[in-house]
């Protein structure tokens, strides 16, 4: 009889740190290639479509920096979370507030105009995805209710609300009864980064500045401290003096405004109006990158770029081999599973132990040996 | 193969081995345990002993080693198997659920379907005929920490072993309390019944053992008859050296000196149904001088400490007072900064963060007080000079470690005590509040921490000790008071103060308080 035993290491393994995202990602590669074999497409070519025709022009990367730039900017904000064991799922409806509340002024005040503008709206972005995030967190500070399921509900309110303000009160009055806004003034878009290559716009370089902002006060700030030591061991946080409830708050507004000036983005420069549908799961997708990339902002990058594959990846698929573009949600959630799956080895060696003679009896066996 | 096994022992333990990664915590282990006999099992903290009692109690697997019950082979895989032979175990710390009755408590263990009534009139009987009274309605919430010990021997004995497994029974006992236990263990014996005693109380074990095997690093150093035996000579077999004695300088002048800490008129609700409320607590700990506070765990002790430390605040500022100021409403940082310095009883979770460095460690109680020194402009941490200051403590009290800055969690529980204590007194704290400074320490690094405690009380602190040791408080202190139900007594002065008048107040007499030192002064 053969069995596998989970030994804990005496300190975690920086090697497995460093390796346990490519093993989940080679292990999403192989679960991958059976589902297309199931479906009836070589995987081959499956993959060739999927992973690698969608990023082999420069426009095409440009597209990747479209979608990646959200992922990575409300995962880095998660990530602060996450690692001060705080647990905000509602990041979809925090951008969502962020793109509603930054679109104040082009929908409101169309007739406002200059460069003030756009620096207006990202503050009021960040501002709306702060204060929406605000609500959970002071749901668990006053009432210690749990807040993976407030902020995970809200995010349905915020779906709603988006829906019948441009179905209601902000729809286009010459939309030909189509529930959206007006397109916003040009001095309400975010410009994009070189309009002759592609559409990348700004989004991209706040989603790198906050990386590495983040990354900086995670790793050598004593705000980032304070995170890791409520976050591993909440009783030595209070002992060292850091509060609880002050740390929730932090960390939700500052998730919260990250994923506000996503959401603005988003709006400004890739929509130039506010839809009934803003975001294709954004704020849920961040939660495998933020673990993909191991909760550290630079990782972060790397896989938000991997993610916004599978999001061009998908659409790809459907329109070449006509399989449901439904295939990207599959890859992100095997993903995300292989990823927690295999952090199981940062901590822990796998040991195969063998028994010569295998006992199921319970009785004392006589010692024959004399 | 060996074959001469004697009838006449119980159990018989041959070349046992268990091996952690690259450390054998216990190597080729012998051992035999004669029927009727008291077994002490001696050694300090991480010398195999907890390790080799799991694998008796079948659950940690041996990596090598033969084990003889009543002359046969047995492998013993499971608690449910070692129940089955015959073996019994009462652990150190209770699996007792606080919201259910004794009665309870026990039928969840032996899970044979029997109705709660039977099982409580066999536990009533039980626990008379043994000197051990025990109302199985009781809830164990209600009990003391002797009681609950009772609930554990009890659910042990109702399983009839004929080895029972005792670890560390006194160390939650008072004085009174152990007496009781070991006219039970005597009377058990008596009825050939054999028990393996578990202690690092060298007087104890002279007392009630008739042998005792002694382990170290993992080894076993020698069998003896402790009744034979010095507590001096045990413990040289223990520790494998001469423990240097701790010198207790004479405090000079306390009685002038200022008070550097004074509690006044404390009182605290209990948090959680099970918490203890504290009840108008008065001391002071003035420059120079060491005030020890003993009781029984579970008294109150860690509801004390909190409220001292501020990690809970209280509603009357003047309640704690830190060097003249009222600091009552004052947070730990803040009560750090006023000159204070704490070290919690948890060591991993509490007192440091068990995956975090011990350079962050330093950083998790000094970061407030060693602002200018440990952080830089706009919050950013000086990761070089936490790093020497972490190496100078390291090298101050002789922390061990297999690397440069490992993390809290891979330190042995001694060298990481040293550690925390040592990051307080680098500080040189006017007061120092220590909970359980030595719990689990070996002998060497214990003696080391409370020499450090003593000197810094000499050079002019106020030095605050909480501990369960009746032993380390009278080499500790100048001055003991005894906490009982939320409740302090007034010191009594070393002098004055011998083990069973503290022992008394410990078990409850004497209630209240007699005077305060804190009034005449």
């Amino acid at each position: 009889m053969m069995r596998l035993e989970l030994v804990k290491r005496p300190q975690r393994s920086a090697l497995f740190s460093v390796l346990s995202p490519f093993i989940a990602f080679a292990l999403t590669m192989i679960a991958g290639a059976i589902m297309f074999a199931l479906l009836g497409v070589s995987p081959l070519n499956a993959f060739n479509v999927y992973f690698v025709q969608p990023i082999s022009e420069v426009w095409q990367l440009h597209e990747l920096a479209i979608k990646a730039a959200p992922l990575i900017l409300i995962a880095v904000g998660l990530s602060v979370c996450y690692k001060a064991n705080i647990w905000n799922i509602g990041a979809e409806g925090q951008f969502i507030l962020g793109g509603i509340f930054g679109s104040i002024i082009p929908v409101l005040f169309p007739e406002f105009e200059g460069p003030l503008v756009l620096p207006l709206m990202l503050l009021l972005g960040m501002v709306g995805g702060a204060l929406y995030a605000a609500i959970p967190a002071l749901l668990k500070t006053r009432f210690s209710t749990n807040e993976i399921l407030t902020s995970l509900m809200l995010v349905y309110v915020a779906q709603l609300f988006l829906d019948w303000l441009v179905r209601g009160p902000w729809r286009d009055p010459q939309g030909h009864g189509f529930p959206q806004t007006i397109q916003f003034g040009d001095s309400a878009v975010l410009p994009e980064l070189m309009p002759d290559a592609g559409r990348a716009n700004w989004g991209f370089v706040f989603a790198l500045v906050a990386a590495v902002t983040v990354w900086l006060m995670m790793s050598r700030m004593l705000k980032g401290f304070e995170v890791r030591v409520l976050g591993s061991s909440p009783r030595a946080g209070r002992f060292a003096g850091f509060g609880l409830s002050k740390m929730v708050f932090f960390t939700f507004l500052l998730s919260g405004a990250l994923a506000g000036l996503a959401g603005i983005s988003e709006v400004s420069g890739a929509i130039g109006q506010l839809q009934p549908v803003i975001s294709p799961g954004y704020g849920f997708t961040a939660i495998i990158v933020a673990f993909l990339g191991r909760l550290n902002p630079l990782g972060i990058v790397a896989a938000g770029l991997v993610l916004a594959l599978t999001y061009l990846g998908g659409e790809a698929v459907q329109s070449a081999l006509g399989i449901s573009d439904k295939v990207a949600r599959v890859f992100q959630g095997m993903l995300l599973f292989f990823v927690l799956g295999c952090d199981t080895l940062i901590h822990y060696r796998i040991r195969l132990i063998g028994f010569a003679a295998p006992q199921l009896e319970a009785a004392p066996k006589l010692e024959e040996a004399r | 193969m060996s074959a001469n096994h004697d009838r006449a022992n119980l159990l018989e333990v041959r070349g046992l081995t268990k091996i952690f990664g690259t450390l054998a915590a216990c190597n080729h282990i012998d051992l035999n345990i004669a029927k009727g006999e008291i077994h002490a099992l001696l050694g300090e903290n991480g010398a195999g002993k907890s390790t080799l009692v799991k694998m008796l109690f079948g659950s940690l697997e041996p990596n090598s080693g033969e084990i003889f019950w009543n002359g046969q082979a047995v492998r013993i895989t499971s608690p449910g198997l070692a129940k089955k032979l015959g073996i019994g175990m009462v652990f150190q710390h209770f699996s007792l659920f606080e919201a259910l009755t004794a009665a309870e408590n026990i039928a969840l263990s032996l899970n044979d379907g029997s109705p709660i009534s039977a099982i409580a009139a066999k536990a009533r009987a039980l626990s008379y005929s043994y000197g051990l009274p025990l109302d199985p309605e009781s809830l164990v919430g209600d009990l003391s920490v002797g009681e609950r010990q009772r609930i554990e021997i009890i659910r042990c004995l109702l399983q009839t072993p004929q080895l029972i497994i005792l670890d560390e029974p006194t160390s939650v006992l008072t004085p009174q309390e152990a007496d009781k236990l070991f006219e039970t263990l005597e009377r058990l014996r008596a009825e050939g019944k054999s028990i393996l005693y578990i202690s690092h109380r060298l007087e104890e074990v002279k007392r009630i053992c008739d042998r005792a095997t002694v382990l170290r690093h993992g080894k076993v150093v020698g069998h003896c008859n402790p009744r034979q035996e010095t507590a001096a000579s045990l413990a040289r077999m223990m520790v494998g050296n001469e423990v240097k004695a701790v010198v207790r300088a004479p405090a000079k002048g306390i009685e002038t000196a200022p008070a550097l800490l004074e509690i006044h008129g404390l009182t605290r609700k209990p948090a959680t149904p099970f918490a203890i409320p504290l009840k108008n607590i008065n001391l002071s700990v003035r420059a120079g001088e060491v005030i020890g506070i003993a009781g029984v765990a579970g008294n109150g002790q860690g509801e004390f400490f909190e409220s001292v430390s501020g990690e809970v605040l209280q509603q009357d500022p003047g309640s704690v007072r830190i060097r003249g100021k009222d600091a009552g409403g004052v947070s730990i940082t803040g009560r750090r900064l006023m000159g204070a310095a704490f070290v919690p009883e948890e060591r991993l979770g509490h007192g440091a963060a068990p995956r975090m460095k011990l350079s962050e460690n330093l950083l998790l109680s000094r970061h407030a007080t060693d602002g200018k020194s440990f952080v830089g402009s706009g919050g950013m941490v000086r990761n070089g000079s936490v790093y020497s200051a972490a190496q100078r403590i390291i090298a101050a009290m002789d922390v061990r470690k297999s690397a440069p800055d490992p993390e809290a969690a891979a330190l042995s529980g001694g060298n990481l005590q040293k550690f925390i204590v040592g990051r307080e007194l680098d500080r040189k704290p006017s007061v120092m509040v220590v909970n359980q400074p030595t719990w689990g320490v070996d002998a060497g690094a214990a003696a080391h921490i409370r020499q450090a405690l003593i000197e810094l009380a000499r050079s002019g602190s106020a030095v605050l000790v909480i501990s369960q040791d009746l032993d380390e408080l009278f080499e500790l202190s100048d001055a003991i008071a005894v906490m009982h139900n939320g409740e302090l007594s007034a010191p009594l002065p070393i002098a004055e103060a011998t083990f069973e008048r503290i022992g008394l107040l410990m078990g409850g007499a004497e209630p209240g308080h007699a005077e305060h030192r804190m009034e005449t002064a």
